[in-house]
């Protein structure tokens, strides 16, 4: 129990995840009645262990957040419960066998598992391809290099952003939370909501200018 | 070069959301593959995508959820056959040379107009169509306007219309409030990836007598 907790406690590094590494599962299940709102830090360490040591602790501890919130976000997006429960499940279980290519430096850990989310939707209810740029094409341009501290900026800006769109007027926030929950392109909520296209255009455009704003304030 | 020109806003977040008809994603895809500027920007959704779905209500799971993730951990994945993966060049970056499979040779062209060849890419997307256009060095298609939406990317060569020059990557979107002539430059054909929704529109007096000229 107590060594389960350190989890909680100790944030980022290498310690957190050895910690977890041959606690008992029930010890596990306890701790989880009593456990503190995990940091964001702290999945990432979980991602260290399952890609390191095959954790299944760790996997827990990241099924614990996110299977709840990943079935509700393929709910919102009109999957019955019973359809989102099963693609919860391979989006997890897609978790588990990527966690190896997950690079804290491009994305926190719920952002890479909203894209794994994202893009098995797609496929699946969808049934689209969905086409990504691909950094190993020769044709691709690389960026420039990018300053080492962007490591720990990606996982920390997460929730930093839940309070940035809340600051945003409410028209702003709301088509941002209607572009990502509702499967419609910008102009089919122009349309849901019989707003004229370049009113949804410009309200998108000023929101993304302040988070951009946002943003370089913290770089 | 990095392009000049780049996708709007919305269509990076239709893109990052997930919610961009499959044309209109490939566009934009192939587009951050040249693109560091836009892919940053498409990132920056992303992490938003994050921390909304860390925002979310959590939904009940079953009761067995973990158990039944558990025992499935260590089963080999199964394995689907899968299209072998198109060997990506200068003209076709991907993820646009999954959807090219067989070459741009090897694509059903049909000639518009004397100097301009399309060919249809096959791809979901419902009212949007993609297809690769080929402006011979000099030649212009003709002044048109659109009914629906009108994306164009430079894979090679250039245009030049009433609004600027777009070069290999550059993007240009049009309305039904644009009118527009582009014309390739003239040293060489000019490739592009074309997106529309709705038919095309031509305007000029030859364009009437041809009208709709692009099926897409």
């Amino acid at each position: 129990m107590k060594r389960v907790n350190r989890l909680w406690d100790e944030g980022v590094v290498g310690g957190a995840a050895v910690a977890l590494v041959g606690a008992s599962r029930p010890a596990l299940d306890s701790a989880m009645d009593v456990a503190p709102t995990p940091k964001p830090g702290d999945f990432v360490a979980a991602m260290r262990a399952i890609a390191t040591s095959g954790d299944r602790d760790a996997f827990a501890t990241l099924f614990a957040h996110f299977a709840p919130r990943v079935k509700a976000y393929l709910m919102q997006l009109g999957a019955e419960a019973s359809a989102a429960e099963d693609l919860m499940q391979e989006v997890m279980l897609t978790v588990w066998r990527r966690a190896e290519s997950y690079d804290p430096a491009l994305a926190g850990v719920s952002t890479w598992i909203f894209t794994i989310a994202r893009n098995r939707r797609i496929d699946t209810l969808r049934r689209e391809k969905r086409p990504e740029f691909d950094p190993n094409d020769p044709a691709f341009v690389p960026d420039a290099p990018r300053p080492a501290d962007d490591a720990v900026a990606a996982w920390q800006w997460e929730r930093r952003l839940v309070a940035a769109i809340d600051e945003l007027p409410e028209q702003q926030a709301k088509l941002l939370r209607l572009a990502f929950f509702e499967d419609r392109s910008h102009a089919d909520i122009a349309a849901a909501l019989r707003l004229p296209l370049g009113t949804v255009k410009s309200r998108i455009r000023l929101a993304m200018a302040r988070l951009r704003t946002r943003f370089e304030d913290e770089r | 070069m990095s392009p000049r020109h780049h996708p709007p806003d919305e269509l990076i977040l239709d893109y990052a959301a997930g919610s961009a008809p499959e044309p209109v994603a490939v566009l934009v895809a192939t587009h951050l593959a040249l693109c560091p500027a836009c892919r940053d920007n498409a990132a920056r959704l992303e992490r938003v995508g994050g921390a909304l779905l860390d925002d979310l209500p959590p939904a009940a799971i079953a009761g067995d959820a973990l158990e039944r993730a558990l025992a499935r951990l260590d089963r080999p994945p199964a394995i689907f056959p899968r299209a072998p993966s198109v060997p990506s060049n200068r003209l076709l970056p991907a993820p646009l040379s999954q959807y090219v499979t067989a070459g741009l040779d090897g694509l059903a062209w049909r000639r518009v107009v004397r100097g301009i060849d399309q060919a249809n890419l096959t791809c979901g997307g419902g009212a949007f169509k993609a297809s690769i256009l080929r402006i011979s060095a000099g030649r212009a298609i003709p002044r048109h306007t659109h009914r629906g939406t009108e994306m164009l990317m430079v894979l090679d060569g250039a245009f030049s219309d009433e609004t600027g020059r777009y070069g290999r990557g550059d993007v240009e979107v049009s309305d039904e409030t644009v009118i527009h002539r582009p014309v390739a430059e003239a040293e060489r054909d000019c490739l592009c990836l074309i997106v529309t929704a709705g038919p095309i529109r031509l305007t000029g007096i030859v364009g009437r007598l041809i009208n709709p000229f692009i099926r897409g």
